[in-house]
Formats: structure tokens, sequence, C-alpha cells
């Protein structure tokens, strides 16, 4: 089996669904120059923004001198707005103060992901990754029609101009010119065929902490989010959906609820009641004075201890085969000695800070224009237009900044956007809707972190090393049923499922990974690093405790194993390099170590804890170390190592999802707690130097703080952790 | 019809005196820079300052806000509001950027009713505030910064 088939399978995502069957899409190319597409429409249908020179689809240029840059990833937190508009304004030369980022509108053909192929979307930590060359060859190529302009008015050649912080100068004859001066001659001429990129030795802003395009609007108060979207007539929306998963509305009077003042009409839609008001406090109301009567019968009845219980049979059964090298059934079925650890996962909520939401209005010549955080653009224009009984393009998104996702507003099934188109279609489009979700509405409607179980044995050898290795895991196939299906289920086999698992890099000659996909009526959906969340866990705790059984240091087993993975061993050397690893600690505290690669970065942890008598514990300090190739910016990566690294601390502490007779038990954050900032450690961010093409990190620090923290726990307890969330040590 | 003082200026508004103090800053006032997270006072998103005190909007019936001085970010420009906003700036703290409005509000009561807090106390009084990004090891170092800096 190709362990790489992850690493494969992220470069080669197939959308046959979203636009209508083209075919898989090998690997990466950048579009040359001349078909990068022309300056798009632009925010909601102005032209190029008035710019003077718009030479593609990303970068134009004003005779005021501003560079505005066409993002076309979304920006959740991430940094994306900022990393594109390092990567044009490198190459363009650009004064990074007169550089401005918008949003691009949806439209595939000019702004898709290159690593989705025909489809616009941000997603599986690629945004720099697919648009490292891309986003620089557009700036390059303006930078070349400037540079072409100022040598036809200066009567020069084009190597005797220089371009630096947005001036062009000719140095023998002092001449000096500005984007803005220039950008109307170079307009008219041809954008030229190819360009040389920069070497990168001589980039001024990639690599370096350039700041945030939207840092000072999140300071302020300024940065506009889907919530605050005002359109005139405008009602907002909220909806009574089922309490319980697959039960459907049987009836409903709203007699009461139309007499709260504010309400303005109530209509049945597919996912439940929709009450439509002036605003959301009136909505709220009269959703509160609905009497709704549901049909219970085909709800599910059971609940996670059942599921538990269910996933635990399946633990005893052979599951179908994700990677099998050697015989490891073999040698686990002579062996007397087998290690043998059962690991559990509940289920887990995004829980972004905004609720679900999203504004949809009504164009007179039949389409429909849409604000919210868009993650998959193209997949969202397929199914609004579906609903709607329109065409794709009829569809318009304007891209707002999403206040977070970890992957809920990437919905494949775009659940919260279909909503508000069926509820502007029950309405028939009389009103601009804002659909607005309550923290319980975003806490209960579904789409979750999947509850998984693994089960992991070993076989060590004379030396205490594994010779022998099985990992079956059981769970619900995210990709099944979406439009990656063709892609990323291979041989019955979702990879989401088991990446992290089956490309395990570790040197073990009979081993063994083997899946049971399981199905439920609850919706579930990627979460922030998605197969590894879970796979780092079991594999990595999991490797300490076989550290522990040979009583070997668990950083020198590691190494050991790692021999033929220099970057895995990079990461792991560095984190251990800066922490204290080794140095004596009071008998209360502990260190533990753990290492993954994820979305082709490379991430190692070194975690220190208290432990209290009463089993209460704290972390206290987490040393970090990421190889992600170049890291375009290195304070975002840090910054996303940090946030990412207390995304996932958040499910070792506290967070889980449960639930009881079909329905969800936590409602907001007083039953689904999530790390406060008197529980984050002191983070401390180490990069690899490199030249590799840069590779993602909204995701990979996630994955790898729980098994750090309990082998940490475990060098201070002696115990064994097999089940997240660890409330006591 | 009440009269509430948002930001030094007086403004006229038709809502029901339980209407919470957050949904009238929003929807009917216009102010849009304080966010709603969870409704129930548990996430700290919505927070302004009464008469210079943290307090939660989304769980604070308008009535209570009357006769009080209400400000929000985007009235925040006294001495301690502007050396938080700074710091938030010199350490980039937001990502998303969404609990933001609230984190400042929040730390900028803390150095107006606290002006010298310990670094376990910052991070005690800013625990009332949820960020999913995570932001929290910037967040805690920029409210020590802007308290050495006002000291």
């Amino acid at each position: 089996m190709d362990t790489q088939l992850t690493k494969v399978s992220r470069r080669q995502f197939l959308l046959a669904g979203l636009s209508g069957g083209i075919g898989l899409t090998l690997g990466m190319s950048v579009p040359a120059l001349a078909k990068m597409g022309e300056a798009g429409p632009g925010l909601a249908g102005t032209d190029k923004a008035g710019a003077a020179l718009a030479p593609n689809a990303f970068v134009r240029i004003g005779n005021d001198d501003r560079v505005t840059v066409v993002a076309k990833h979304l920006e959740m937190g991430q940094g994306t707005h900022t990393g594109m508009a390092t990567l044009v304004a490198e190459e363009l030369d650009a004064r990074w103060s007169q550089v401005e980022v918008i949003a691009a509108p949806a439209d595939a053909d000019r702004y898709n992901n290159l690593l989705w192929g025909p489809a616009q979307g941000t997603g599986g930590s690629t945004a720099i990754a697919n648009a490292y060359e891309q986003m620089r060859q557009a700036g390059a190529a303006a930078r070349a029609m400037l540079v072409q302009a100022a040598a036809q008015r200066w009567q020069v050649s084009t190597d005797e101009i220089t371009v630096q912080d947005g001036m062009l100068k000719h140095d023998a004859s002092g001449r000096r010119a500005s984007f803005g001066e220039l950008a109307d001659a170079a307009a008219q001429l041809p954008v030229p065929e190819t360009v040389e990129l920069k070497s990168p030795e001589r980039f001024r802003l990639i690599g370096k902490d350039v700041v945030r395009k939207d840092l000072t609007a999140k300071i302020d108060g300024s940065a506009i989010f889907t919530q605050d979207i005002e359109r005139p007539d405008m009602l907002v929306a909220v909806v009574a959906h089922p309490p319980r998963f697959g039960a459907k509305l049987a009836g409903f009077n709203d007699n009461e609820a139309k007499k709260r003042p504010g309400v303005r009409a109530v209509v049945k839609i597919p996912s439940g009641v929709a009450v439509l008001a002036d605003h959301y406090w009136a909505a709220q109301q009269g959703r509160s004075a609905l009497s709704i009567q549901w049909d219970e019968t085909a709800a599910m009845s059971i609940g996670s201890d059942e599921i538990f219980a269910d996933y635990r049979d399946y633990l005893d059964k052979a599951g179908t085969v994700a990677r099998n090298d050697g015989d490891a059934d073999r040698v686990l079925a002579e062996s007397t000695d087998v290690i043998r650890t059962d690991y559990q996962f509940p289920f887990l909520a995004h829980a972004a800070m905004e609720p679900m939401n999203c504004v949809i209005e009504q164009q007179a010549d039949g389409s429909v224009e849409l604000w919210y955080g868009a993650q998959i653009q193209t997949a969202d224009q397929a199914a609004v237009a579906k609903v709607l009984g329109i065409e794709p393009p009829q569809v318009r998104i304007n891209t707002l900044f999403a206040g977070g996702s970890f992957g809920r507003r990437a919905n494949p099934a775009a659940d919260y956007v279909v909503e508000a188109a069926e509820i502007l279609k029950a309405i028939e489009g009389i009103a601009p809707v804002k659909l607005v979700w309550s923290r319980e509405d975003d806490m209960r409607s579904g789409w979750y972190r999947p509850a998984y179980m693994h089960r992991v044995e070993a076989v060590l050898d004379q030396q205490g090393m594994p010779k022998a290795w099985r990992n079956r895991i059981v769970g619900q196939s995210i990709i099944t049923g979406t439009p990656f299906e063709s892609a990323l289920i291979k041989d019955g086999v979702d990879i989401t499922s088991v990446e992290g698992a089956s490309n395990l890099p570790y040197a073990i000659p009979d081993l063994k990974v083997e899946l049971h996909t399981t199905q439920l009526p609850v919706p579930i959906q990627w979460w922030r690093a998605v197969g590894s969340t879970h796979t780092a866990f079991a594999t990595e705790v999991f490797i300490d405790e076989l550290a522990r059984t040979a009583e070997k240091d668990p950083v020198e087993y590691r190494r050991a194993l790692l021999r033929e993975h220099p970057r895995h061993l990079g990461v792991l050397d560095l984190a251990v390099k800066h922490s204290a690893w080794g140095r004596p600690l009071a008998k209360n505290r502990g260190r533990g170590v753990a290492v993954h690669e994820s979305f082709n970065s490379f991430v190692a942890m070194v975690a220190e804890v208290t432990v209290a008598d009463d089993g209460r514990y704290s972390v206290d300090r987490v040393d970090v170390a990421v190889d992600c190739g170049i890291a375009v910016n290195p304070d975002i990566v840090r910054a996303q190592m940090e946030g990412g690294l207390g995304f996932g601390l958040c499910a070792v502490l506290e967070s889980e999802i449960t639930i009881e007779d079909g329905a969800v038990v936590q409602g907001n954050f007083d039953g689904y707690t999530v790390l406060r900032s008197n529980q984050m450690p002191d983070v401390r961010v180490h990069i690899v130097p490199s030249t590799e093409a840069p590779t993602g990190v909204g995701e990979p620090g996630t994955p790898v703080i729980a098994p750090a923290v309990a082998s940490a726990l475990s060098s201070v307890t002696g115990k064994r952790y097999d089940k997240l969330p660890i409330r006591r040590a | 019809m009440l009269t509430l003082n948002i930001n030094g200026q007086e403004h006229r508004i038709d809502a029901a005196p339980d209407m919470p103090l957050l949904w009238v800053i929003r929807d009917l006032v216009g102010l849009k820079g304080t966010k709603f997270g969870c409704g129930i006072a548990q996430c700290g998103s919505c927070t302004v300052l009464l008469n210079g005190v943290a307090q939660r909007a989304c769980a604070l019936p308008v009535s209570a806000a009357v006769g009080q001085e209400v400000t929000t970010i985007e009235g925040l420009d006294d001495k301690v509001g502007q050396a938080v906003k700074a710091a938030w700036e010199e350490i980039a703290v937001p990502q998303c950027g969404y609990c933001q409005s609230g984190q400042i509000m929040t730390a900028t009561g803390l150095l107006t009713t606290k002006p010298n807090p310990t670094d376990k106390e910052i991070a005690d009084m800013m625990s009332g505030n949820i960020c999913r990004c995570c932001t929290y090891h910037r967040i805690n170092k920029a409210v020590r910064l802007a308290a050495d800096k006002l000291a």
C-alpha cells in the first residue's frame, strides 16, 4: 500500500460534483500568465474598482498609487489575506503600506484553488501552498508592465530601471515615477507571456514579519463580518430546528409568534420553521412563542454511550485494509506479549466565535447576491442555484471575514447557506434575509468532528523496538456523500479517517492499519486537522507507551524509528533542543513529546505540565517546532502554532459533544467548555529554516498538543491516557 | 422611549425594557463593533463599559443601562483604551478578530479599575472572554504591555 497516499491525495482533489464533472486534477499546475484571467468584476459588481492597471485577476493599480490585491481565499483568522498580498507585493516590489486587499468574487474560472482543480475554496491548509507561484507571477507581470512603461517614457532600456518600495527609478538620469503615475501607460502594454520570479535571497517581504492587513480593523471594531451586514428592508431570520437528529416537522402553530412585536413572517422550510423579524431579538422572541410538533418516528434514539459500545465491538473484528506491510496479523497472533490500548474520541463542535449566518438578497435580474464568510464558494453556488432553480453563476457571493471556521464554513452540503436560500424562496424573494443562528443552534445542529475509537497493538523485539503494529480505526466517514468522494475514498477507505495513521513514519516491519466505517444520522464534518485530530493521539501516545515499556527515553525511541524521515527528525530535534528536555523537574511536574506530519508540514512539541494532588493539572509551557517550508510570514506561522495548539488543547482539557437519545446535550459555552486565557500555556515557536515550497500552517499545530500533554501527564502519574478529554490526570 | 448615552451621545430608543443592551446597540443604534457570541454572558464578545466597568451586553436588559455612560469599541478613546489598542497592534493579537472588541473592552475595564495587575490577575480577569482562535498567549502579553506602558 502506498504510504504516501495522504500526501498525494491532498494534491488531487476531485470536485466532479461541483462543476459538472471535469476530470481528476493531477497535481498542481500554475496557469500560464495569459490564462490567469482578466481583472474580475470585483466586489458586488463594481468593475475593477476604477483601477488604471489590472493586468490579471489578482492585482490592480490605481492612479492614486494604491495597489489592490484580490484575495481568492477566505480570511478566517489564518492570515491568508496578508499572505496573498505579501506574495504579490514581493514580486511587484510594492511598498507594503500602499497595498490593500479585497476578497475575490465567487468565480472558479479565475479564483479556483489550484490544488482542488476547478473549484474555488479554502481549506486543507492549502492557501499559501497553491497560490505561492500564482500570486508571485501576478505581481511580477504587473511589475514588468510598469517597468516597460517607464522605459518607453524615459527612452531607456528596461534593465536600467530599478523598482523599490513602489517607486521606479532610472539612476543615471535621476528620473523617478510612482506606480500610480505609470499605471495608465502600463495598461496600454500587452501582458507579458512569461516573467522571471525572484530567487529567495532577494526576498524583502517573504520571510519577514510584515503587519497583517486586517490588524487595525480587527482592533478598532470596524472589521465587517456577516453579522454586521445591513441591507434595505432586510429581515432577520432564526430557525427552529428539530431537537433530535432525524426528526421531521409534523406541524406548527404560529398565532402567538406572529403577535410578537417586529415579527413579519413565519415560514416552513425543509430544515424547520423560520421566523422573520425586523431584528434578531424580535425574531428570537417570535421563535420562542412558536408551538411545534415534531414527527420523531425516524429520529435517532441512541446516544454517545451506545455508539461507543457498538464501536468497541468493531474493535474485535478485522476492518478494511488501509495499509499492510509484512504480516502484522501473524506476528501478533504468535506473540504472548502483545501490548494493546483502545482509544476513544468524542464528537466535537467547531464553535467558531461567530455563529453560522448568511445574508441573501434577490436581484431584479433573477440572480441572488450573498454576503457571508464563504469557504467553498463553488459548492455553495451550486447548492444555492439548485434550491432557487437558477444557474450557479447567478449566485453572486461577497466573501466577508469569517469570525472563525475551523472547517465548519467549508460545509460540503452548504447547510446553512442552503437554509438561507430556502427562506428567501419561501418568502418569494420579497426582502433580503439575514439568517442568524444562535449559539445553541450552532452547537446542536450538527456537523461535528466524528467520534472515533482506535485499537493499537504492538509486539516488541529483543531490543524493545516495535516489530509489529496493528491499528484498527472505527468511525463515520466524512467524505462519503460529498463531491470529494472519488478523490478521497480509495478501495473503501476514507483517507481522512486514517490519515496520520496509515502514513505512520516509524520504521516497523510488520504494520497494518484497518478501518471500520460506521453509519449514524449525526451530521459530521472536518474539524481543524481532520483525521490527525485522533490519529496523532492514538499513534503518538502508543509509541510513548512502547518506549516506557521498553524503558527507553521517548525522544531517543522516536529518533531510532525515524531515521528515514529527516523532516520529522528536524522538528523533533529542534523542539527538544529548545525545551529543557532531560533536565530534572519537581515530582509533580513532567514533560512529554510528540511529533506528527499533517498537510505536508511537520510539527513537534514538548509540553510541560504540573499535576496537583487532586488530579487537576495545568499545561505550563510548550516548545513547538514547525517545518512548513518557506515561512512566508513567520509571525503568522507563530500565531497559527499558538492558536492551533490552543484549539487542540480545548479537546484535551474539556471539550466534548455528547449525544443522548438522539439529541445533543451541550448547547452553549457553559456545557461545551473551551480553553480560557488562564489555561493557556507559555508557547515558544521555533521555525525550521527552509527553502522548500511553503506548506500549510492553519491545521498542523492542532493535533500534536494532545499526545504531548498525555505523554507529560504519564511521566508524572505513570498512568496511561486512552481517552479525550483528560479531565483529571 | 428610553434614553441611552452611548459613546457620549444621547440616543432616544423605542425598545422593550427587557431587550438586551447588545441588540439595542447593534440593531437599533447600528453600532456593529460589539459582537454576539453566546447570548448568555459566557463568552464576552459583547463586552461594553458601563461607567467604565466591563459588562456583558447580551444578558443586560437595556433598562439597566439607562442613566449610565455606555462605551463601545467605537467610542473607546480614553488613555487606558488607547494604550490597550496600541498594545494589541504591537503584539498583533487578532486572528479572526470576532471576539477582539470584547477582549479589548474587558482589558480596558481591568486596567481602569486595577492599574497594575500581576500576570496571574491578567490571565484570570481575561478568562471570562473566549477566543476560539486561542489568541490568549498574545492577549495576556498585550494586557501586560499596556499595563507597563500606563504605569
